[in-house]
């Protein structure tokens, strides 16, 4: 009991986290933001390779098989999306 | 191993979360998504040793090379103005992701046996003269997650899918192979009715003492049907607020599938996610004035009465005249909309800013936040055209300096600088924050034709006596503006 309201308490703690991260964020990085948030997610993965690792029956492993092809699209087009929005913002350079 | 694991799922968290906060600042920004980007790897490399696996490596490392290279390749292939269709794709193969592992666990689910029971159950089972190896198969799988993680699972199988199916629509109608927004009759009535099936499927298989496999599969086709239905009715212009709020609901589908695998990695990122998506999709909705409900459950035409009559005419200038009139200009301000990025015009109004800013005017640009196809998106564009960041001003920063500004100039933009919003109670953007360009001594306006726009609505700017309609494709204008002001 005491392992679930631990879980709780990480539930919670991180919500805050996700919410203060962002609440100082300017609006010219909210479309990357959102990506990099996106790519964030992609460790969905790791619960997808857990599923298909411990597969039992031939469904099992089909279902997993789709859920890792699918984690893995989300955490590598998320992170190549990002970085080359991320990589375009420069300063105006000195004496302009 | 588990201690190794555990470690490693926490470097990947903390990652994360810094990556995440060095993404909130444009100049440590790139760095940021490589934080987080490391930690992936981190989690990634170390869960192939992950107790729980025990086979199927070979087809874990083919669908990390299908999926991988598959958003590999499209990722580092797209054009600015495509991204944000992209990023509802890969949010939906995250909630996609989530689904199935949703799935998995509930074909295998069993909850655990109270000890008590399970004692029991083996004194039963030696005096009945079982071996020492059944007892043992009995113990090893009496574990199990209870029903309260049961029902997290469920209803992280729910939001994932939604997500998915929802985010596949969502990136169907920008890429535009959905042009309008379909509404079956009683659209609303039926999407209540078909969520209140999928919730109680939900609680029956939870409650159910054995998998049924059927009902499985029957929840999460009805979930995925649920998805679409939830995303058609929905225009064009309201979908960044849509997929930013399945990039919410993926966080926290991912977190609940993380409570059933006990991951906390994914208990972590998805609730950081879930959070951030939220106040995002907040934010977003907050910058067109709609209630989040409005735009999920309404579409634009329904809203508002008849618009207030536009009085005057609109009045043509050609772009020489409007280019000895920026050279005299001691401040121009450049608002930019999606147009000037779809007519690929964003190089050619850099150009021609520098040009300015070399004989001595002043430039700015001014950027609403939801011009383009999501907020942020046309400071990406801008961005991508080389434009410094320091150049862009959002509305709250520059809407008092339109007053003091010689000539604004609008290119590509429309709903976001129609003073209707302000005056107009009956016009159906009424209340929604824009630019106060109508306050700039002279305003040039760069469009294509006389047509309205993406939202279909009359815009008054247009219309004013300091307002001068500079026809034609943007990137042409440019061209010609450009020429213009090197021949002064």
């Amino acid at each position: 009991m005491i392992e679930g309201f631990l879980s709780l308490y990480i539930f919670m703690l991180a919500a805050f986290v996700g919410y203060e991260v962002i609440s100082r964020v300017p609006v010219i990085l909210h479309t990357p933001l959102m990506s990099g948030s996106n790519f964030v997610h992609g460790i969905v993965l790791v619960g997808a390779m857990v599923a298909l690792g411990h597969a039992e029956t031939g469904l099992e492993t089909f279902i997993g098989f789709i859920a890792v092809i699918l984690g893995a699209g989300n955490a590598v087009g998320g992170y190549f999306v990002t970085a080359r929005m991320l990589e375009m913002f420069q300063e105006s350079k000195k004496g302009q | 191993m588990g201690f190794l694991i555990e470690t490693s799922y926490l470097l990947t968290a903390i990652l994360f979360i810094l990556g995440l906060k060095r993404m909130s600042h444009p100049r440590t920004a790139p760095a940021g998504i490589v934080w987080a980007g490391v930690g992936m790897l981190i989690a990634t490399v170390f869960t192939f040793f992950h107790p729980s696996i025990v086979g199927n490596y070979g087809w874990m490392l083919l669908a990390l090379a299908i999926g991988g290279g598959l958003a590999w390749y499209t990722a580092v292939r797209v054009a600015m103005t495509d991204m944000p269709q992209m990023i509802a794709i890969y949010n939906g193969m995250g909630g996609g992701a989530a689904g199935a592992i949703a799935a998995t666990e509930l074909l295998k689910q069993h909850f655990a046996i109270p000890p008590a029971q399970q004692l029991a159950t083996v004194r039963a089972a030696i005096e009945a003269g079982a071996d020492l190896d059944t007892v043992q198969d009995f113990v090893l799988h009496a574990d199990g997650p209870s029903g309260f993680i049961m029902l997290l699972a469920v209803l992280g199988a729910i939001i994932g899918t939604v997500s998915f199916s929802g985010s596949v629509v969502a990136y169907a109608k920008l890429q535009g192979l959905i042009t309008r927004a379909i509404r079956l009759p009683s659209h609303q009535l039926i999407n209540a009715v078909m969520f209140a099936v999928v919730v109680l499927l939900g609680l029956i298989i939870v409650g159910a003492s054995e998998p049924n496999a059927f009902l499985i599969m029957l929840f999460f086709l009805l979930a995925l049907v649920f998805g679409v239905m939830m995303a058609l009715p929905i225009g064009g212009a309201d979908m960044p607020v849509v997929i930013s709020l399945f990039n919410a609901f993926t966080g926290l589908a991912v977190a609940f599938e993380g409570f059933a695998l006990n991951n906390s990695a994914m208990i972590i990122a998805g609730t950081v996610v879930g959070a951030a998506g939220t106040l995002l999709t907040q934010l977003m909705a907050r910058a067109m004035n709609r209630p989040i409900t409005n735009i999920l459950f309404s579409s634009w035409a329904a809203m508002g009465g008849p618009a207030t009559e536009v009085t005057g005419s609109m009045k043509a200038a050609d772009p020489q005249d409007a280019a000895v009139q920026m050279c005299y200009a001691n401040k121009v301000i450049i608002v930019p909309g999606y147009g000037l990025a779809v007519a690929q015009a964003q190089h050619k109004i850099w150009e021609m800013s520098a040009l300015l800013m070399e004989r001595g005017v002043t430039v700015k640009f001014a950027i609403h936040p939801v011009a383009g196809r999501m907020p942020g998106h046309m400071n990406v564009l801008m961005a991508e055209a080389g434009v410094p960041y320091d150049l862009i001003f959002d509305l709250d920063e520059i809407n008092n300096e339109f007053e003091t500004t010689d000539v604004a100039l609008v290119i590509g933009a429309n709903d976001v600088v129609n003073p209707a919003a302000k005056t107009d109670p009956n016009s159906p953007i009424y209340g929604m924050p824009v630019l106060n360009v109508d306050e700039a001594k002279n305003v040039l306006v760069v469009k294509r034709g006389q047509g309205k726009g993406f939202s279909g609505i009359e815009n008054h700017l247009f219309f004013l006596d300091n307002t001068r309609m500079v026809y034609g494709d943007g990137q042409k204008v440019a061209a010609e503006l450009i020429a213009a002001i090197k021949a002064f």
